[in-house]
Parts: structure tokens; sequence; C-alpha cells
């Protein structure tokens, strides 16, 4: 019985939870009443069975839970809402429909602008995800009482300034479904990628990330964009085996052997940016999808299509006029035509200024620099990338380079780290 | 729930009486307040204008100017009803002084 509990638990939490906080209109409540509820399945299941619609049956109780908290005065701060409100539309139906739109205003809510992205992004996790408040501060290497703080603080802005529990009108659509998907985005790329610590790949947040536009999908199907941004995601999670080598450091495109990646999960991703394709309503993620595509396709490195690549960049920038799109489209310059070319372009004051404390920006000018021979200047930039990365594995990878070199890892003079 | 959207402007990049934009600008205003229907709001003089007051020790101590000198400065206000805050966010992108300086969003608070 127990069992049945958790089992509901963990596929319905979301669903009940965004339903719940649909009708009670306070997250914390909503969260309080849930708790209750779970407390009442425990001790009730076991004695008269597992109800046949364990979500709808948790939402009703929670819902006669939040009642007793608001009318016992314990949530007495709360005066101000009208219980009464509580008692109209009771019926909840079969729990399918309603409660698919309740996740779809709280990822909005969660993703409203008028938060920060730490926020957003936060809120997200706890509200819609299956992580527990210990693995999401794990995650983006905060503490917990941080992380609370943050959630805390989002929560009093929702409620005393007023974001609206609702999905956004036609107008607003685009720019709000674009923070959406940045933060799902942000979630996956914490995963990938995380700014510092030791682990390259941290599992459970692509996971998650993964559940998330799954879920944004089931909601908006007639939206090209959520799709491209899952294509996006299963093309680059597909590799996520071979982006490392034995020790960890990662390996770039070109070193990756290709037999090592997902070859399932790549299908599954190009058949995700067909049917965004097929709206014939492109946006930004459904040429950064196309890129991954176009490399994803590509049986040996040597045989990828960078003109094409180049011309995908091209297009991007017409989104995202941005210096780290300009230096990715420098880079597939460079594989197109010369390492020169790309260099150039990689020098040019515009590109230059504004990422010139950024280390891929450094790590590619040394990649272009020892391609083009220049190895003195090349070890000077690889040295200048290391010391702009936190992330051991980025800096075992530039290590590696530097040895290739036959350079020293660290500048005579100053101390082994 | 009301908000109140604060108006602040740069004097050095908003227009001011004279200016070939200073007209539309006042245009603009007459056909945001007449869209907003029912507000409380006004312009305000410039902060060379302000006198501010405090009282310490049972004191009442008056000095001449603003509370803080800024660059940027408060310039009006309206009070506004909406359902939420995208409506009151909708409501200041539309503030014409929005496309020279910026205009802060905040609700007020239930008593």
């Amino acid at each position: 019985m127990g069992d049945a509990l958790e089992a509901a638990y963990r596929a319905d939490r979301d669903r009940v939870l965004a339903r719940l906080i649909g009708i009670l209109r306070d997250f914390d409540l909503a969260e309080d009443a849930l708790q209750d509820a779970l407390v009442a399945a425990a001790s009730t299941w076991p004695v008269r069975g597992v109800p046949e619609n364990p979500a709808g049956w948790l939402v009703t109780t929670a819902r006669r839970k939040a009642i007793d908290r608001l009318r016992s005065g314990a949530a007495s701060e709360r005066r101000n809402r009208a219980w009464g409100e509580l008692s109209v539309a009771w019926d909840i139906g079969d729990g399918t429909q309603p409660i698919a739109d309740d996740r779809l205003r709280l990822i909005f809510t969660c993703c409203h602008p008028a938060l920060t992205l730490e926020a957003q992004v936060a809120l997200t996790l706890r509200s819609l995800g299956g992580l527990s408040t210990e693995e999401v501060a794990k995650a983006f290497l905060i503490s917990e009482t941080a992380l609370a703080q943050r959630i805390v603080r989002a929560k009093r802005k929702i409620r005393q300034a007023g974001i609206g529990y609702r999905v956004p009108g036609p107008d607003e659509l685009p720019d709000r479904l674009a923070a959406v998907l940045a933060v799902v985005y942000l979630i996956f790329n914490a995963g990938y990628l995380p700014p510092s610590g030791t682990d390259l790949v941290k599992v459970d947040l692509c996971d998650e990330a993964l559940r998330l536009i799954g879920v944004v999908i089931d909601l908006m199907p007639d939206s090209p964009e959520p799709l491209s941004l899952a294509a996006m995601m299963h093309i680059q999670d597909a590799r996520r085996d071979a982006r490392v080598d034995r020790h960890g450091v990662p390996l770039t495109l070109e070193e990756q052997d290709r037999s090592r990646w997902d070859t399932d999960e790549v299908a599954a991703g190009l058949a995700l940016l067909d049917r965004a394709r097929s709206m014939e309503r492109p946006g930004p993620y459904q040429v950064k999808a196309s890129i991954s595509a176009v490399h994803a396709s590509a049986p040996r490195s040597d045989l990828t299509d960078w003109n094409i690549i180049v011309r995908l960049y091209d297009a991007l920038l017409l989104w995202e006029p941005t210096p780290v799109v300009q230096l990715n489209r420098a880079v597939a310059v460079a594989m197109a035509d010369s390492p020169a070319a790309g260099l150039s372009l990689l020098d040019d004051p515009a590109l230059a200024r504004p990422l010139a404390e950024y280390h891929l920006y450094q790590a590619t000018r040394a990649d272009l620099l020892r391609r083009s021979g220049r190895l003195e200047e090349a070890a000077v930039a690889y040295r200048r990338a290391r010391q702009q990365t936190n992330n051991e594995a980025e800096r075992r990878f530039i290590d590696r380079r530097l040895q290739a070199l036959d350079a020293p890892v660290v500048p005579d003079g100053l101390p082994q780290p | 729930m009301q908000y109140m959207l604060i108006i602040h402007n740069d004097p050095n990049t908003h227009p001011t009486p004279g200016d070939p934009e200073w007209g539309q600008l006042m245009a603009d205003y007459a056909a945001f307040s007449e869209q907003l229907g029912s507000y409380t709001g006004a312009p305000l003089n410039d902060p060379s204008t302000a006198t501010t007051v405090r009282i310490r020790n049972g004191e009442t101590l008056v000095v001449d100017g603003p509370f803080e000198e800024t660059k940027e400065w408060m310039s009006g206000y309206y009070v506004i009803e909406c359902d939420n805050l995208d409506q009151a966010l909708k409501a200041a992108a539309m503030v014409p002084s929005a496309k020279f300086g910026s205009v802060e969003v905040r609700p007020v608070a239930e008593m």
C-alpha cells in the first residue's frame, strides 16, 4: 500500500500540485495541503484500499485540508483570501484535461520574466520537477538555505506583485514561451556542463529538462519551438557517453568516438525536428537544432557539411545577433574555409572585446592558432582560457592541449596549483 | 489590484519643451491617458523644485532639494487598477516616456 502511495506521488505530484495551486492561488498553502493529504493517504489507503483515481483523491483531500487550515486560523495571515471561493466548482472530473491546463499555467507563472532567472529555475524545478530541494541545491552548487530563500522570495513576489496564474495571451505568447524554453535549456545545460565542480555531466538535471520539455510539448503540441528545443537536447544528450574520455576529460566533436553516440536518441531528436520543420514557422531553436542535426548526421567528423553550418549560423544571427553566436559562426568558417579565415573573424574587435574574459573564446582562439601553426601564441591563449574557467574537467582538457603543444602547463615562475 | 507606474527620466535624454519631439510626446500622453480611462496620476516638476522634510528629536528639518540626487529622477506617476501584473506591465510599456527613460511597476500594498 505504501508502494501505491509512492507511485501515485511520483507519477502525479506535479499535476496534483499544479491543480492545487490553481485552486488555492497560493504556493505555500498548496504544498502544505498536499502534505496533509499524503499523511491522510498513508493512514486511510491501507485500511480502505487505494482509490480508483489516486491523483483525484489527493486533490479533493488536499482541498479539504486547505479549507481546514484556513478555517482553523493556522494560516491567519491569509485572512484576506475568501475561502468561500474554494467551495465553488468542486467537480474535478477524471483529472486529465483541467490538470493539464493547470500545469501549463504553472510553468508560465514560474518562468515569469518579473522573477530573476535564478528564481525561475529554482521555482520551476521545485514546482514541476521531481527533484528534492537538496538535489536542486546540489545541482546548482548553492546551499539548501540559499535555495529555500530564493524560492520564498519568488513566491512572495508572485503573491504581492500579482503575477497571474495564467497562460499568456497570443500577443505575449512568443516572448513568454521563449522565457520558458530558456529556463528548460538552462536546466539542461546546468546538467550538461556545470560552471564548476569536478563532474562534467550531471545526469539528473539533463533528464529533468527532457522531462519538462516533454510536458511543454504535450501541453502545446502545435508550437514548433518546444519541439525544436527537445530535438536539440536529445541530440546533445545522445553524445553524453562519448563526450568525455576515461579520465573525464572533455572531447571535442571531432575527437568523439561516434559509435558511442546513442543512435536511438539521435533518431528521436531528428524526428522531433522534422515535426517542428513541417509546421513551417522557423525560430531560433529550430535553427540551433538544425545545426545539431547536421553534426549528428555526419558519420565522420571530416564529413561534416560546414558550409551549411555557416549558413545556419547566418540565419541564427537574424534572431540572436550576439557575440557568442558570432564566435560559433567563426568556428564554422574556420572549418569550412581555413583556420586563418576563422581567426580573422575572432580578432575583429567587435567580437574580441566583449568576449575577452570568456574562456571558450580564448580556447577557440588557441585552437585556431594551433591549427595555423602559431604554436607560441596558441599556448598563451590556452593559458588565459585555463585561468578563466573553474571547471576541473575543462582545465584537464586545456592541460592536455598544452602538453600536445609541448608547452608547460603553468608558465615558469608560478607555483603548480 | 492597484499598481503604481513610476516614471523615471534622465533629463539629458528625455525631450523637454521646445524639442522637436515634445509636441508628439504630449499628444502620446493625451492618447495614453484617454486609453487608461480611470486613473490617478500626474507629471511632477523637476527635482530643483523639491523640498525635503524630516522630523528628528521633535524638530522639523526642512531642506532644499530632493531626497536623493540621482541622474534619473521621478518625473510622474499613474495609479491604475489591473487584474494582474501582466496587465500592469502592458500599460507600463505604453507609457510614452518608456521610450526614453524607464517605468517602474509597483503593486500598491493592501492594508
